[in-house]
């Protein structure tokens, strides 16, 4: 009986959607003829949603008080509709007179991973030039970074510096107004904030101990190739070892996020905007549950991320759903290049990302407010202060993905059960567990002062079998990492950079464990030392 | 008796990669007894058109979601999505909003 009265309802509710007409005046002006739905029933003609659009970007980078006068910025651009959008809202916001200017320095980076997804270099060479015309357009500095260059990247990529300098310390509105003021009062500011960015870079980059590091910048000569096939085939072979396609775009995107990062340290910029849509961060959302990243979502899909310390990860497309961002890039003629990517044509099944993607596209179809309940879900979590740890070590942070370990299983723990009942079905008594500490790895340098020496490539030491390294690498990992890595079938394909710093780390806590007893404890006084 | 139609077809945001990687066609739709409506053009999209993957386009009747459809550069929407009656010389834009076409 009840269902009758429902279906009635829903009936009657069909019918009334179809009453939107051509003839329906923009909701804002009341003038201009509609030609978009916005939302649910919101529609805009033309010229007020050229105006919502921008109004909206600038809206939310003032809200948020993030990016100061001066900062250099990089824009993380893969050419899709969002990041081109974006793109263009910086290079209007900058075209505007002074006072309502955008006020950052900014810097375009593109990720080229046609190595990943099969692309011949022909291709790959035809949509670099056409990026290459639409960066060249804006003005900005860009870089072109090669996937293959993953393999020279050092393991300092993979330490979280501590946020830059005194910048911090000084209120948003100060900084805005010393800014104004030094402007006005003629003196060259860029040159100013250069050279105080220029010291803090080198300060950084000391700090990190970064090799000298050369990404191609602005002009491209097709004579020098950054990268070599052996290279390129190092990715495929990489990419080949992971089994699921999910895993596979996992790992991708790390790699990405290393090499964004990387740049953005080298060339001195502390921010890194990145443009996510909103309907690409509820998916996002709803896939990292998945994923298993549930405790780090605040990071991944909030306006602000900052797991890397000195470098901040800013989303100020988060609003934009991508319907707008379409519509915005087609009235607007904003050049976007469509590149096919790892799951471009893939069916609806084939990884975690897709089904979700595709679960609430179908459901924003019926239920249009889908999306933005999800959005809204996201913006009130916020990022959890790390607890404080004793001595601050690096080895609390995850190897890939820099977000806190959170897989320190006590004893009667779902995790702790799940490691069990693993090793159990591969026929392994529980006593074998893989520690939580450090599983103890016979160095050929048997000496306690010679450890940190071993880490060189001396060929002695590469005795180390490194088929049985994948257990001692997923102590050091959070538990979706794991899972990335529990997907490969071999850990040698592993850039270099990462499998050193974990070598490292595992010395250290090696290390730490044996000299446990003679360090000071923080809480007893001064000069007592406790005696095993 | 409704004369044949020439309409501007113009595919992009990925979508064009199911049709061969071209984004502007032109094509005249036949003559039929009664005038085009935009569900009749897609099943004749679906047919004539689309190489491979037809489920990354269509779903039924209509398009996938998450595809946008613009009329004469307006919403479709707002000009009564699938029953529009189309004209002759009428520009239909198709864009992909999700990741893979």
């Amino acid at each position: 009986m009840c269902q009758v009265d429902e279906d009635a309802h829903k009936d009657a509710q069909l019918e009334t959607k179809a009453v939107l007409s051509v003839s329906q005046k923009c909701m804002k002006c009341k003038e201009g003829s509609a030609v978009l739905i916005i939302r649910v029933g919101d529609a805009f003609c033309g010229d007020c949603f050229k105006e919502y659009f921008v109004h909206k970007f600038r809206a939310m980078l003032g809200k948020n008080r993030l990016i100061f006068p001066g900062e250099k910025v990089l824009l993380s651009v893969s050419g899709g509709p969002a990041s081109s959008a974006l793109l263009s809202q910086v290079q209007e916001g900058l075209r505007r007179e002074t006072s309502k200017k955008l006020r950052f320095v900014p810097g375009i980076i593109y990720v080229d991973e046609g190595a990943a997804c099969g692309q011949s270099l022909e291709e790959r060479g035809e949509i670099k030039s056409q990026l290459e015309t639409i960066f060249r357009a804006s003005g900005f500095p860009f870089y072109i970074v090669h996937l293959e260059e993953v393999f020279n990247l050092p393991s300092s990529v993979l330490l979280s510096a501590s946020s830059a300098s005194d910048r911090r310390n000084e209120s948003y509105k100060e900084a805005v107004d010393g800014f104004i003021q030094r402007a006005s009062s003629g003196t060259q500011s860029e040159t100013c904030q250069g050279s105080s960015s220029y010291k803090e870079v080198q300060t950084l980059l000391s700090e990190l101990s970064t090799q000298e590091w050369s990404g191609e910048v602005g002009i491209v000569t097709n004579k020098s190739q950054p990268f070599t096939p052996e290279q390129t085939e190092a990715v495929r072979t990489l990419l080949a070892s992971v089994k699921t396609l999910t895993a596979r775009e996992e790992l991708l995107k790390t790699l990405r996020q290393h090499l964004i990062l990387h740049t953005a340290r080298v060339r001195g910029y502390s921010k890194v905007m990145m443009g996510d849509s909103c309907s690409r961060l509820a998916v996002k959302l709803l896939t990292n549950i998945s994923l298993g990243r549930g405790a780090f979502l605040a990071m991944d899909t909030g306006f602000s991320d900052p797991r890397y310390g000195d470098i901040a990860i800013v989303r100020p497309m988060r609003e934009y759903s991508s319907k707008e961002i379409a519509f915005y890039n087609r009235m607007f003629k904003v050049p976007s290049v469509i590149t096919s990517a790892l799951d471009t044509k893939a069916p609806e099944k084939a990884s975690i990302h897709r089904l979700t993607e595709s679960f609430i596209s179908k459901l924003q179809a019926d239920f249009p407010s889908t999306v933005s309940t999800i959005y809204r879900t996201s913006e009130k979590l916020n990022t959890a202060c790390p607890r404080p740890i004793a001595d601050g070590e690096l080895t609390e942070k995850c190897l890939l993905c820099l977000c806190a370990l959170d897989t320190g299983a006590e004893e009667a723990t779902a995790f702790r059960a799940t490691l069990i009942s693993e090793n159990l079905s591969c026929n392994r008594m529980p006593a074998t567990i893989p520690a939580l500490g450090v599983a103890k790895q016979q160095c050929c340098a048997s000496g306690g002062e010679q450890k940190e020496s071993c880490g060189d490539r001396v060929d002695g030491c590469h005795s180390v079998d490194r088929t049985s390294f994948t257990p001692e690498l997923q102590t050091l990992l959070c538990y979706s990492c794991r899972l990335i890595i529990k997907d490969m079938t071999s850990v040698n394909s592993i850039p270099e950079y990462i499998l050193s710093e974990a070598e490292r780390r595992k010395r250290r806590a090696q290390m730490k464990e044996e000299i446990q007893d003679f360090l000071l404890n923080p809480e007893n006084d001064a000069g007592e030392v406790t005696v095993s | 008796m409704a004369a044949p139609i020439d309409l501007h077809l113009e595919f992009g945001g990925g979508a064009e990669l199911l049709f061969g990687g071209v984004k502007d066609h032109h094509v005249k739709l036949p003559s039929q007894s009664e005038p085009w409506n935009v569900k009749q053009l897609l099943a004749w999209i679906k047919t004539n058109l689309l190489r491979e993957r037809p489920e990354l386009f269509i779903q039924g009747d209509t398009v996938r979601p998450g595809i946008l459809v613009l009329i004469n550069d307006a919403d479709w929407e707002l000009m009564g999505e699938l029953d529009y009656m189309l004209e002759d010389q009428d520009n239909v834009v198709f864009i992909s909003t999700l990741h893979g076409g």
